[in-house]
């Protein structure tokens, strides 16, 4: 191995729950473990260049773009993907409102988008439907289901 | 993405000591923008100096009566800071006008101030970039440079800075202190950020290991009188073509303090000193900021794509200080321009 070559780095990570000890190149992106390391593809690549939201997750409760996260510098965070949304086969209320609204064509950015959502209810800043749109501006749909996904939040936030 | 070291920071005095024994090592704090260039190979640090587990995420009164920052508080948790709501609303709401949600939780406010150009051609390391590699050539001036510069340019470098919240700090007339291996400084907002001249590699004033540790506000928040008006392509989540920060102090009919700073227009957060001098003592109406404008706008200078940019940036700045004249700034949720 060459004196420049990374040395790995062990990281702890909580992901839904369950704790991980890791051994990670530094170069490793959250957004590249999840889905190389732990076999969480539920979490999407769509830009990688925190562009478009595909790669949303919630890191110690807040969304965050995986894609520009390095693994190693959330050592001891708590991570919860979409995967973790749920429970016990059980839909989360976003998930059951993205269904009941038709909130997706393809899908790809709908994992981003519901944990977004997740993140934007726990935040507590949207009230109305321009403050829903304006923050959820990062998750870009390119089938452009915007009006639909709005209404699949308003009703996760009881205010249909 | 070049190989690199990795180290966390356990105080500021070793992040500093960290990187000053180590010329090629960068800070890193949410990562936002460093990440994303080194995944494009334009930044390519030996080293990463992880910082953000450093005390420096408090938001403090001061002994003047202003504020002092933490250079680590996340730019979200600023926007909401119910001080930073309530006495200087000009900042929560350009804070607010920049990025997403998801980016507003990750960067911090050093890294803000600290976020390079967006100019296509700094990121395309297959062409000239007199900012990416000094020298080679600026392939913007003749190129597509829509989105560059038309005040302070130079023949060097006409890309422009992209943060919207450094043109509040800018109207605020923040300070910024920064400990390096000399110790502490204090450094003027508008000292800050450089104009490109022959040196656009060159962001800031900022000297070699150099970390900014806050951001200090004076008492005057202009929280009545204000806005922050940001034109861009889309109504969301896009940099700005042209934005305005205006804070005015009013005594009846009269200006009696103006301050005005643009984004989007230059390689700095661009104040007139002049130009504002133009609006004090002056009746608030649509001649007095015309006027004002046009101040502001007199060496402006247009490439061919962006020239459209001088004729916004006119009609921004006077419907920002109309807004703010008006005590009507614009809302960063309903996007009609008031």
């Amino acid at each position: 191995m060459s004196s420049s070559a990374p040395r790995a780095i062990s990281v702890e990570l909580t992901v839904n729950g369950t704790g991980h000890t890791l051994s990670l190149d530094p170069r490793s992106t959250l957004l590249d473990v999840l889905r190389e390391q732990l076999d969480l593809t539920g979490t999407k690549k769509g830009c990688d260049q925190g562009q478009c939201g595909a790669c949303t997750v919630l890191v110690d409760g807040r969304r965050v773009l995986a894609c520009l996260t390095l693994a190693v510098m959330k050592d001891g965070a708590a991570v919860t993907t979409i995967e973790g949304l749920g429970n016990d086969g059980t839909l989360h209320p976003l998930q059951q409102a993205f269904i009941d609204h038709d909130a997706f064509q393809c899908g790809y950015c709908t994992s981003g988008q519901i944990c977004s959502a997740a993140g934007l209810i726990a935040e507590g800043r949207a009230r109305t439907a321009n403050e829903i749109r304006e923050l959820m501006s990062g998750n870009i749909c390119r089938c452009g289901a915007y009006p639909n996904i709005v209404a699949a939040i308003q009703q996760a936030m009881g205010q249909r | 993405m070049i190989d690199f070291q990795y180290a966390r920071a356990g105080t500021v005095a070793d992040a500093v000591r960290q990187a000053a024994e180590n010329p090629g090592a960068k800070f890193v704090a949410g990562g936002t923008n460093l990440v994303d260039l080194m995944k494009m190979d334009v930044e390519r640090p030996a080293k990463l100096i992880d910082i953000s587990r450093l005390p420096l995420d408090t938001v403090e009164e001061s002994a003047e009566g202003g504020l002092r920052i933490g250079a680590l508080v996340r730019n979200t948790d600023l926007a909401y800071h119910p001080v930073i709501e309530r006495r200087y609303p000009v900042l929560a709401s350009a804070l607010l006008a920049g990025a997403s949600q998801q980016l507003r939780n990750m960067a911090s406010v050093g890294g803000n101030m600290l976020q390079r150009t967006r100019c296509a051609y700094f990121y395309d390391i297959a062409t000239p970039c007199n900012k990416r590699e000094p020298s080679s050539g600026c392939s913007a001036i003749d190129g597509l440079n829509r989105m560059n510069a038309i005040l302070g340019t130079s023949e060097a470098c006409i890309s422009v800075h992209p943060s919207d919240m450094c043109v509040a700090l800018a109207v605020l007339e923040a300070r910024v202190r920064v400990t390096g291996p000399r110790g502490e400084r204090v450094v003027a907002f508008s000292d800050f950020h450089r104009l490109p001249e022959d040196t656009p590699q060159r962001d800031t004033n900022l000297e070699l290991a150099e970390l900014v540790t806050s951001v200090e506000l004076p008492a005057q928040g202009f929280a009545t009188n204000y806005t922050y008006l940001k034109i861009r392509d889309r109504l969301s989540y896009a940099f700005a073509l042209v934005s305005v920060a205006v804070g005015l102090e009013l005594d009846g009919d009269t200006i009696k303090d103006a301050r005005l700073a643009l984004g989007g227009v230059a390689h700095k957060p661009w104040r007139d000193v002049e130009a504002e001098a133009t609006l004090r003592g002056r009746s608030p109406n649509e001649a007095t900021f015309a006027e004002a404008a046009g101040a502001v706008l007199r060496e402006a200078r247009g490439f061919g794509h962006n020239s459209f940019k001088i004729d916004l940036a006119h009609r921004a700045i006077v419907r920002a200080l109309s807004q703010a004249a008006r005590g009507t700034p614009q809302s960063q949720s309903n996007k009609k321009i008031a």
